[in-house]
């Protein structure tokens, strides 16, 4: 995507545009945007647009402090956060570290964080940075670009809605995730959190650039599809060069929790051009590993999408339902996760699969994607 | 069609009439003790709503010779309140507490509700200190002279107050002393709704379900009073129901406080109504109409539940609605031929002009009927098929059939083969065979299912709480919300020697400690 074309404002119809993009981003996971989005629409509503800064434009010197929620979706969708709570942690980090925030920026771009910054970005006049840390949405707070290149994720601030709120220097994100977690639950399922505190040169070196706009152009294109009367799945895997892996409806899904997140298998009988062949789509919250024939055709950090056949619209691993007929994309993920960190990280062997990661452009070549 | 003629009143009959008003027409069928349908009726639903339930009733009792006395209950399924809400008509003014602060003010009440809807329940919307956390602790406290203050804003300026508390479905405490402070303030008459009673976990889609609801209950009243007085005016005085959305029946009472909860009542008249024509518990049921064909599931007799949230007019709400797959095939349908090949069904319909419109009454406007005709499976006396190809035929119906297998197989649960179930007028159109259906079971008096679904009667309660499994064992937790459930359909209405658990739905919600446990439970007895 060519740097002219990036959002430089959001306005009301940007929200609405990456909230879907966001839900396609969500790969499966992330939580229901639609929150974050009237969290965002009010915020704009209120204090007006707001600015939006590539990651080239930030002063190396700059502060820029990632915003986010953390808890379970469930939660979020009833008590929804106060105003307040999501610009406290903003103030307890500038206070810690004695000096402004220059800049905000989503910490994932999948799901309903992608939109949460948006409240302290208005509020305080600050701009968003176009640019997250997974590009995409992760079930644990270490599996950022961050993590990845060493920096530390403290101080960590979070806040709730009675006005509580906690400062932590964790040793690393690992045990930030289990410490924010631990307070999460006192704070009754759901909290604010500002994590990652980097400088712009930081930023610019480690976070993923240009996600915003990448969600927006899901969401637009998606849209204008549905306008144009154009087949939106088709529309969207040539905008994103992305792969469809399986056209199938799905025959089987079985969810369990475990450790708190919701794990699982959906089995997909193929149509059209894959019929007779089987997909399995494995998840924790997200989808992380596609099988064809027990061959991996996809494998995490490399993203997988679930897209339904006739709006393109994204189907979470909540929402699937025998019968859905859909088709699984699957898209690269940030040349960041293809490291030796990343892999470890975030690949198939931390969530428990017995794969080697192999990148999806690889595995599409050898296998032969649906088309 | 079976007639019953009588001379005098049999006292060992108890009659019921059910109503189902649509968008087309309005049903209405006469049932015995036995739940045998006596006769039926169907006529063209009017502008004025009542006038074509006063037809209906005329009709039934005109042609049958049941005497209006021996009718002992009256069951109605309206569009009312649909109608309402998508017309922005006769909407009553809502004043709205949401209690939620410190929670919740990043998003305000009415968050993406469009001006005119806006504008009709007015400007009184408020979020109030309160809540609880998933688990029933409080977030923070009622400030009784708060709400005090925000009742004594709303004097004279609203019909109805909604109320609306942070996880109030887990606890539904801070939003009963509302109430009481309201009525206290604004009178005793003041109606107030409580979001436990409407929706589910969600705060901002029940939060909407429940303001719709407050401005609902004008219209539901008019309804009510005009169905008490059609029957009134027949001499029948008879116990009165509402149907609801899940395929069971409120007191009249009982929906002059949740009139939302109407909302899709028809699609399940239908299913419960080809449930009890069909004998089976268990099916997809397939209702074919002049522009629509819905389906719905059919589990252990009652209507499948979605677990999406629905939009009602544009408003995003969380309340109950059965799960209904449409799809633009009907009796009406257009058929158009593209160039060679090619052959396309629908998605619009020749309504009601099908019998000037279709080939075989001599029209220009090629029509599922047609082909249904055409392919002798149905009879249309005084038409003429011969301006009908044949081969043409084959291909729509290829069409057709196809459309049908996908929907039915999109509402499947797995990959087993189910019993399908056919009703409405349009059902002629419909093959022998479909693939993924064990068997197709066309009931007798099929086109009246919905009127006969609506007359069955079956009142339901529901209980939805989040468990953790550290605290409580998995079996108590499913005994809890399974008394839970049997006091509330009990508290509705039923006979409580009658009332079965109907549906259990448990659901593990990720990221909560303690294995916490979403269970909804629904159970329903007679009346």
């Amino acid at each position: 995507m060519n740097k002219a074309a990036r959002l430089t404002t959001l306005d009301e119809q940007a929200i609405e545009y990456i909230a879907i993009g966001a839900a396609v981003l969500g790969t499966g996971g992330g939580g229901d945007p639609h929150v974050g989005k009237l969290i965002a629409m009010e915020a704009i509503r209120k204090h007006g647009p707001v600015r939006i800064v590539q990651l080239e434009e930030l002063d190396d010197e700059g502060l820029v402090v990632p915003v986010s929620m953390i808890g379970a979706p469930t939660v979020m969708l009833e008590k929804i956060p106060s105003a307040e709570q999501l610009t406290k942690p903003l103030d307890l980090m500038e206070r810690e570290l004695g000096r402004k925030v220059d800049a905000v920026m989503p910490i994932e771009v999948g799901g309903g964080n992608s939109l949460v910054p948006v409240i302290a970005a208005a509020q305080r006049g600050i701009p968003l940075v176009d640019a997250d840390a997974m590009g995409r949405a992760f079930p644990e707070s270490q599996m950022v670009t961050f993590h990845l290149e060493g920096i530390p994720c403290s101080p960590v601030a979070m806040a709730d809605e009675r006005g509580n709120s906690a400062l932590m220097h964790t040793i690393d994100g690992v045990w930030e995730e289990r410490m924010a977690r631990a307070l999460t639950v006192e704070m009754g399922g759901s909290a604010s959190i500002c994590d990652y505190p980097v400088s712009g040169a930081q930023a610019k070196q480690s976070a993923i650039g240009g996600t915003l706009t990448l969600a927006y152009e899901i969401g637009r294109t998606l849209f204008e599809a549905k306008q144009e009367k154009l087949n939106p799945v088709q529309e969207l895997l040539t905008k994103l060069n992305g792969h469809a892996l399986f056209h199938g409806k799905a025959v089987d899904i079985r969810r369990r929790m475990d450790g708190g997140f919701t794990r699982g298998e959906a089995v997909f009988e193929g149509t059209g051009e894959n019929k007779g062949k089987t997909m399995r789509l494995f998840f924790q919250n997200e989808f992380l590993l596609a099988t064809v024939d027990d061959q991996p055709l996809a494998i995490t950090p490399d993203l997988i999408t679930l897209l339904d056949q006739d709006t393109g619209m994204p189907v979470t691993t909540e929402n699937l339902k025998y019968g859905a007929r859909v088709t699984v994309a699957g898209l690269p993920c940030d040349d960041k996760w293809r490291t030796p960190k990343g892999i470890e990280t975030a690949g198939p062997r931390y969530f428990g699969y017995d794969f080697d990661y192999v990148p999806i452009e690889t595995l599409v070549l050898k296998g032969g994607a649906a088309q | 069609m079976t007639k019953v003629t009588m001379t005098e009143p049999n006292t060992n009959q108890v009659y019921r009439i059910g109503i189902d008003v649509g968008g087309t027409n309005t049903d209405a069928a006469l049932l015995d003790s036995n739940l045998h349908c006596v006769h039926k009726v169907k006529v063209h639903t009017t502008a004025d709503v009542n006038e074509g339930i006063v037809e209906a009733v005329r009709r039934l009792l005109q042609e049958s010779g049941v005497n209006g006395a021996e009718i002992r209950y009256a069951m109605l399924g309206t569009t009312h309140c649909t109608n309402a809400i998508v017309e922005r008509k006769h909407l009553g003014r809502v004043g709205l507490i949401r209690i939620g602060a410190p929670a919740t003010t990043a998003i305000p009440p009415l968050a993406g509700w469009d001006e005119s809807l806006r504008t009709a329940v007015g400007p009184h919307s408020y979020i109030a200190s309160g809540g609880y956390e998933y688990d029933g602790r409080k977030i923070a406290s009622l400030d009784e002279a708060e709400i005090v203050e925000l009742a004594n804003r709303m004097k004279g300026e609203v019909d109805a107050v909604a109320v609306c508390g942070v996880f109030a479905p887990v606890n539904r405490d801070q939003e009963k002393r509302v109430g009481v402070i309201i009525r206290e303030v604004l009178g005793a008459d003041m109606p107030v709704t409580y979001s436990s009673e409407i929706g589910s976990i969600g705060l901002l889609e029940r939060e909407n379900a429940s303001v719709l609801n407050a401005a609902l209950l004008q219209v539901i009243a008019g309804v009510v009073r005009g169905f008490e007085e059609a029957l009134n005016g027949f001499g029948i005085h008879a116990q009165l129901y509402i149907c609801q959305n899940d395929g069971t029946l409120m007191k009249s009472e009982y929906a002059l406080r949740y009139p939302i909860l109407t909302i899709a009542c028809g699609p399940t008249n239908s299913i419960r109504g080809a449930a009890h024509l069909s004998g089976l518990t268990d099916a997809l049921v397939v209702d074919i109409g002049g522009t629509t064909t819905d389906i719905g599931v059919l589990v252990q007799g009652f209507p499948r539940q979605s677990s999406a949230a629905v939009d009602i007019g544009g408003i995003r709400t969380n309340f109950r609605m059965p799960d209904i797959l449409s799809i633009g095939l009907g009796g009406g349908t257009i058929v158009r031929l593209d160039g060679a090949d090619g052959v396309t069904v629908g998605p619009d319909s020749v309504g009601y002009d099908l019998t000037t419109r279709a080939r075989i009454f001599g029209g220009d406007t090629l029509t599922t009927t047609d082909v249904a005709v055409k392919l002798g499976r149905a009879v249309w006396p005084g038409t003429n098929a011969d301006a009908v190809d044949e081969a043409v035929c084959h291909k729509v119906d290829a069409v057709m059939q196809q459309s049908l297998e996908d929907a039915i197989d999109r509402m499947k649960t797995s990959a087993d083969l189910v019993d399908v179930i056919l009703v409405g007028g349009g059902s002629l159109l419909v093959p022998e065979t479909l693939a993924g259906a064990s068997r197709i079971i066309r009931p007798d008096n099929y086109d009246a299912a919905n009127a006969i679904g609506a007359a069955l009667g079956e009142v339901s309660g529901e209980s939805e709480r989040i468990y953790s499994l550290d605290d409580w064992k998995y079996d108590d937790v499913m005994q809890d919300a399974k008394e839970s459930a049997v006091n509330e359909a009990t508290a509705a209405g039923a006979n409580p020697e009658t009332v079965q658990i109907v549906s259990v739905e448990d659901i593990p919600i990720a990221y909560l400690p303690g294995n916490a446990l979403l269970v909804k439970v629904k159970a329903a007895g007679k009346l």
